[in-house]
């Protein structure tokens, strides 16, 4: 038997590729670990009171808070899902649901797929051409524009995802009883779907609430409390951070930079904890 | 007997695959006809005309006639809702709404009737009843759908689909995906069941359809080989396939 190789080889490599599968695993973990860890490092100095109910205060000026920030990422991200969301659905139901054209489907999937790889840099660009230049000022709806075209394809293809897990057998059970294809997939098929449909939704939301690039070209940022929304440069949480973090010259805008940073991580990490719990019962069993 | 349900040369399509070639089959009123065959024979998909669910798809398609008292619903005239209504359809793996049990029905029944309140929650009894369902079910009416025993979904579905008022029942392999003990419980229903609905069951359990049936077809490769009383298909078999398969010689 001598073409056969021995035993022991065979054991050792299988063991040597485990090991460094695990490894590899280990490293992505270890990351996260070590950014999360260093993020409240640097920033649970300044999680004060005063930082989280403040606004934000010109450079040199005490007691600056995050407040106005937080209102502002929040109005701009609901902006945003509020834009983005209802057609985003309908795109998703359309994929999922009328396949009538598989050339169309395929070309509309194919775009939202190159959609969701474009650079958010060249989105926040666009956007600063086609709003920010016209009407001569940022705005807070601005960023929600550029904000809704990254969620967009997003949702689109998880309602795509989410729906296509719904068994083909309760179509066809709804419309066996004489049921309409519409009232099929509005009322049994994307309620069957409705946590991973909004499992999908949060997730955007918490993948887009911590772009910084588009929001440098359309809302920028302002000291102020976020009323201008429409109509002028609106205080956000990803460029505060940028802001203050890396190009302010002092000491205590760093650490409130940091602070900033602590919190929008905060946001994020339950945002998708809750949606892990929340998509654990996943869709009514089927 | 009076027929109920009439194929005339009814072939079908799979895009450019033809999957049943010129069926034709009597149905019996207020019988139960069992369809039998090896798998991939086109039994399902000869049950899957006689309610147009097969339209769901693109590239299926279907020729020659099928009539329902007399009426050709493959003509494009008929509307398909109300025929689904008349043709209620029981599927292998139970399919109840993410609804509760009351809603199951009663969001079938709202499809098709208005109904008072009052009313409604008597048909959604009745269907019930009618399903041998009420008594394990009438404390947890508010309870999902999907909470129930897989035999138990199997019986709601049968519920919500008589509750509309149908006058046939297609079911395909209603028991396959069931424990002994509710498949027993779902054949006694189907007894039941026959006094007042058309029923066509398709099935690959050979003494599922002795026990149930009054009339037998025998498919194989999309042609029907053999048709009559399940008596006499079962112990008289006219055609040699209709034997082979019979006596478990394939299939």
């Amino acid at each position: 038997m001598k073409s056969k190789r021995s035993i022991t080889t065979r054991k050792w490599t299988d063991r040597l590729v485990r090991a460094f599968s695990a490894l590899a695993v280990a490293l992505a973990v270890l990351t996260m670990l070590w950014i999360i860890g260093t993020v409240i490092a640097y920033g649970h100095h300044a999680l004060r009171p005063s930082f989280l109910i403040n606004p934000s205060r010109p450079y040199g000026i005490a007691n600056g808070g995050i407040a106005n920030a937080l209102l502002g990422t929040i109005a701009i991200t609901f902006g945003a899902a509020a834009i983005a969301v209802p057609p985003a659905l309908l795109g998703g139901i359309y994929l999922s649901e009328y396949k009538d054209n598989r050339a169309i489907t395929s070309v509309l999937r194919f775009s939202a797929t190159v959609m969701m790889g474009m650079p958010s840099v060249i989105i926040g660009l666009f956007v600063y051409m086609i709003m920010v230049v016209p009407s001569g000022h940022f705005s807070g709806l601005a960023g929600s524009v550029a904000l809704a075209i990254i969620m967009y394809p997003v949702i689109m293809r998880s309602t795509e995802d989410m729906l296509g897990m719904v068994p083909y057998t309760l179509r066809e059970s709804a419309l066996a009883l004489g049921m309409t294809r519409t009232r099929t997939t509005l009322r049994i098929i994307s309620f069957a779907a409705r946590k991973g449909l909004l499992t999908g939704v949060l997730l955007a939301l918490a993948r887009v609430s911590g772009e910084t690039a588009p929001l440098l070209f359309t809302a920028l940022f302002a000291d102020s409390w976020p009323t201008n929304y429409f109509g002028g440069p609106t205080a956000n949480m990803p460029v505060l951070i940028t802001e203050y973090a890396t190009n302010s010259p002092f000491a205590e805008m760093h650490q409130a930079g940091w602070g900033a940073a602590l919190v929008v991580m905060m946001l994020v990490l339950t945002i998708n904890i809750a949606t892990r719990l929340l998509f654990r019962g996943q869709n009514d069993g089927h | 007997m009076a027929t109920k349900i009439s194929a005339r040369n009814l072939s079908f399509f799979y895009g450019s695959h033809q999957a049943l070639f010129d069926n034709c089959l009597d149905i019996e009123e207020r019988r139960v006809t069992a369809v039998i065959g090896p798998s991939g024979c086109g039994k399902s998909t000869h049950l899957r005309i006689y309610n147009r669910i097969f339209e769901l798809y693109r590239d299926q398609r279907a020729s020659g006639e099928l009539l329902i008292d007399g009426v050709n619903i493959l003509d494009p005239q008929i509307d398909v809702l109300e025929l689904r209504r008349k043709v209620g359809m029981i599927f292998q793996k139970p399919t109840p709404f993410p609804m509760s049990v009351f809603e199951n029905i009663a969001y079938a029944l709202k499809l098709h009737f208005k109904l008072p309140r009052k009313e409604l929650q008597q048909r959604v009894e009745q269907a019930l009843r009618a399903a041998s369902l009420w008594d394990e079910v009438k404390d947890k009416l508010k309870n999902s759908g999907l909470a129930l025993s897989g035999g138990q979904q199997q019986r709601l579905c049968i519920a919500r689909a008589i509750a509309v008022e149908p006058e046939i029942l297609l079911m395909d392999e209603p028991t396959s995906a069931i424990d002994p003990v509710a498949t027993l419980k779902i054949e006694e229903l189907m007894l039941d069941l026959k006094e007042k609905y058309t029923i066509v069951v398709v099935t690959h359990n050979m003494q599922q359809a002795a026990r149930v049936s009054d009339n037998t077809a025998f498919f194989f490769k999309g042609h029907i080989i053999e048709d009559g009383p399940t008596a006499r298909i079962f112990t008289n078999p006219k055609q040699k396939k209709t034997e082979e398969y019979i006596t478990g010689r394939f299939g």
